[in-house]
């Protein structure tokens, strides 16, 4: 891990605004962080006390570390596209200082060996990793894997991510199982029997362009079932991967609103995605494999009521679904092309640019999206605030600084993003893991 | 306040390509229909002389590919057949490597054809020399469009205002696709017609002023033109569609055809199944240019490879 545990390191934040939801913070405040933690919180200069380092952070907002519930980084076994070092160099970057990983590698994160492997410090990860393990074994749907070990060895959550569970009584038994274990089941939610050969969303663009489309019903009807199943287990834990569409929105609503009369009711929570909220379906343009992801980008009414539900406190979390692919996987017919984009390095500024400038969403609410929300979905204690004897993970982002998103210069081993060359507001300028100093803009 | 997005051309198409209907001026189109009126296959020019054409083929074809092949032929290029079966493509080689390996043998320019929406672009996009869409997937077949805005022409004075109903299986016809962007462009009231399996509401959205009917005698009446359309087994993966309940609600027969104005010409871009969308009659009757259509795809594609290569005169 990325925890610096020697010595008794200290850096004083200085000058900086600090926005911190969990904490109901916004105001200006210095931080000392020593030994990996949050030593002490205070009003601008009332710090006492020396500290090893100082960042000056004057104009800068300063945060608790950003979460992001939803990366691939690719290891073991697809190398190519990314590894656990560069993935986790992107999202320090990106101002992430936790990333939960997809367990739909080669082989498959199915046995505590390899969530093990991947908290091992030989992967040299420059920020947090928590691993989410397969639902089933090799995340075929039939069989689930051994939960409780799994949990023991540090997941911290599961799924078949890539693949929904179709099947009923499996996706019970995975609620009713996480529920015994506090652990949540995340499903990506797609009825594959309604989605065979398509590649992205049914409407006028796939009708024009001749691809077969993906439908809204497709993702809705499986986070429907979903809810309707967790409604019927006590303590169980449901989080929608993310959520594209307005139809799967209302379920989510259903879930969270509870089950009249229930004394204990289940937990369902959802995330959205940078590209979701920003995009559109007509974007794909002339076949642009880099527009090209699952869930597929929407249609202009389902992103409006995704706005709507990341301004209301529907959305519990921004994930980037960072999904990097080698060139040779992109550079192909459409139809043939793999899902997924990158995006760890352009979330905050996605959220600002579209979120907060364009829609008028307010800084902390869009904090609490990459931090205090994050958190409570997969219960990463002591993380996403900085309240004294938290861990010591800061995003310092300038939330006024303008700048051009290049690919070729990402951290990433990937390049597959739709957002090469493009303008933004809002800037990552230093990412603080265990209280070091892993991200410093240039 | 929006970010600007990046430009979708990670590279331009390469100049001469034709890639679509959609995205070809109405300029272009009105001279490539000139210039298809003044090739003739019988007397061969030698606009093409030493130039190669490839024709890349990954679907079956006859009509499209033999034509492509005479026109290119009459021009005095020189032609090479590629196929996916017996080549390298077989092998697992990309679009994109087979593409850099045809430019580098010579060829001058692509015909293509291929099962996947956007391939042309694909490879128009990273090579330096034209490709032709000779169908791609579900998405256009604009040489198919341009040939049939010919036949009409020879049979109708002008699109603008004509009725034209397009009949049978709207969603998986790329032919349909060319010809509605072509034929609305130019004036014509276009009415898709078909079972909603076959013709989604959402069809309408494609271009201006379609209009979309289950009824039969609705599209038909008033009808200057009547494009039919083959039954595409091969692309009904998963759509259940009764064969009786279509011939009996859709099948142009000579009765359905008087619907129709008295000089309604029928038409198909083939290959035709007798018997199912239409009955021997109506295929061998007067008012069928199905032939005509066949014809007509030659001095069509030597005005595209003309055009194509630069070579328009």
């Amino acid at each position: 891990m990325a925890n610096d545990k020697s010595g008794t390191r200290s850096l004083l934040i200085k000058g900086g605004h600090l926005i911190d939801p969990a904490a109901k913070i916004d105001a200006p405040m210095d931080i000392l962080l020593r030994d990996g933690r949050v030593a002490e919180i205070a009003l601008s200069n009332k710090i006492r006390g020396s500290a090893d380092e100082k960042f000056e952070a004057r104009g800068l907002i300063v945060a608790p570390g950003f979460i992001d519930l939803h990366v691939h980084l690719r290891e073991p076994g697809q190398g190519y596209k990314e590894t656990i070092a560069s993935g986790t160099a992107a999202a320090a970057a990106g101002g992430f200082t936790s990333v939960c990983t997809m367990p739909n590698t080669a082989p498959v994160v199915d046995s505590p060996e390899w969530v093990e492997w991947l908290k091992h410090p030989g992967r040299a990860a420059l920020v947090n990793v928590f691993p989410i393990a397969a639902a089933t074994l090799n995340s075929r749907g039939a069989a689930l894997t051994d939960f409780a070990a799994l949990q023991r060895a540090g997941a911290v959550a599961v799924t078949d991510d890539g693949k929904p569970i179709l099947d009923d009584e499996i996706m019970r038994a995975a609620l009713r199982l996480g529920a015994e274990l506090n652990l949540p089941v995340v499903q990506h939610a797609e009825d594959t029997r309604l989605t065979e050969n398509a590649s992205m969303n049914e409407g006028p663009t796939s009708f024009r362009l001749g691809l077969r489309g993906m439908s809204a019903a497709a993702e809705a009807n499986i986070v429907d079932r979903d809810v309707t199943l967790a409604q019927q287990i006590r303590e169980s834990r449901l989080h929608v991967a993310h959520l594209s569409t307005a139809e799967a929105l209302k379920a989510v609503r259903r879930g969270k609103r509870g089950v009249h009369n229930a004394r204990v009711t289940c937990r369902v929570t959802c995330e959205v995605t940078p590209h979701h909220f920003t995009l559109l379906d007509e974007n794909v343009g002339e076949y642009d494999t880099n527009f090209k992801m699952n869930p597929p980008l929407r249609s202009a009414s389902d992103r409006e009521a995704i706005l709507v539900a990341l301004a209301d406190g529907t959305v519990d979390a921004i994930a980037t679904d960072h999904a990097p692919h080698a060139t040779h996987e992109k550079q192909v017919e459409f139809e043939r092309a793999s899902f997924g984009i990158t995006g760890l390095e352009t979330a905050l500024a996605l959220a600002i640019t579209k979120l907060h400038r364009e829609q008028e969403i307010a800084l902390t609410r869009i904090v609490e999206l990459f931090t205090a929300g994050p958190a409570r979905v997969f219960d990463l204690r002591g993380r996403g605030s900085l309240m004294r004897g938290h861990f010591a993970d800061v995003t310092i982002f300038d939330p006024k600084k303008r700048w051009r998103f290049e690919a070729a210069k990402s951290r990433s081993l990937s390049h597959n993003t739709p957002f090469d060359g493009g303008q933004f507001t809002g800037k990552v300028v230093a990412t603080i893991v265990g209280g070091k100093i892993v991200y410093r803009a240039g | 306040m929006m970010h600007r997005l990046p430009s979708h051309a990670m590279n331009k198409p390469a100049r001469g390509s034709l890639l679509s209907i959609e995205h070809l001026g109405d300029k272009e189109i009105l001279s490539l229909l000139k210039l298809a009126g003044r090739m003739n296959p019988l007397k061969a020019r030698p606009l093409l002389r030493n130039k190669r054409v490839v024709l890349l083929f990954y679907e079956a074809s006859t009509r499209t590919r033999s034509s492509f092949e005479i026109a290119a032929k009459s021009l005095s290029a020189i032609t090479t057949l590629v196929q996916s079966s017996g080549s390298s493509i077989e092998k697992g080689e990309s679009l994109l490597d087979t593409g850099y390996t045809l430019r580098a043998i010579g060829a001058d320019a692509i015909v293509i054809r291929h099962p996947a929406a956007g391939a042309p672009h694909l490879m128009a996009k990273h090579l330096d020399i034209p490709v032709i869409n000779a169908g791609d997937g579900m998405h256009e077949h604009p040489s198919q469009a341009l040939l049939d805005a010919f036949t009409i022409l020879k049979h109708k004075k002008s699109l603008k205002g004509l009725q034209v109903a397009i009949i049978g299986d709207i969603y998986h016809s790329r032919v349909t696709r060319s010809n509605c962007h072509l034929l609305t462009r130019f004036g014509a009231k276009v009415t898709l017609c078909g079972p909603p399996e076959f013709v989604p509401d959402i069809a309408a959205t494609l271009a201006p002023g379609l209009r979309v009917t289950r009824h039969l005698e609705e599209a038909l009446r008033g009808a200057d033109v009547i494009m039919l359309l083959r039954l595409q087994k091969e692309r009904l993966a998963g759509q259940k569609i009764r064969l009786p309940d279509y011939i009996a609600r859709y099948q142009m027969t000579a009765a359905r055809v008087k619907l129709a104005k008295r000089d309604a010409i029928v038409m198909h871009p083939g290959p035709i199944i007798r018997g199912l969308e239409l009955t021997e009659e109506v295929a061998d009757g007067p008012q069928s240019k199905i032939i005509d259509e066949v014809h007509n795809g030659v001095p069509t594609r030597m005005a595209i490879l003309a055009w194509a290569l630069g070579k328009a005169k």
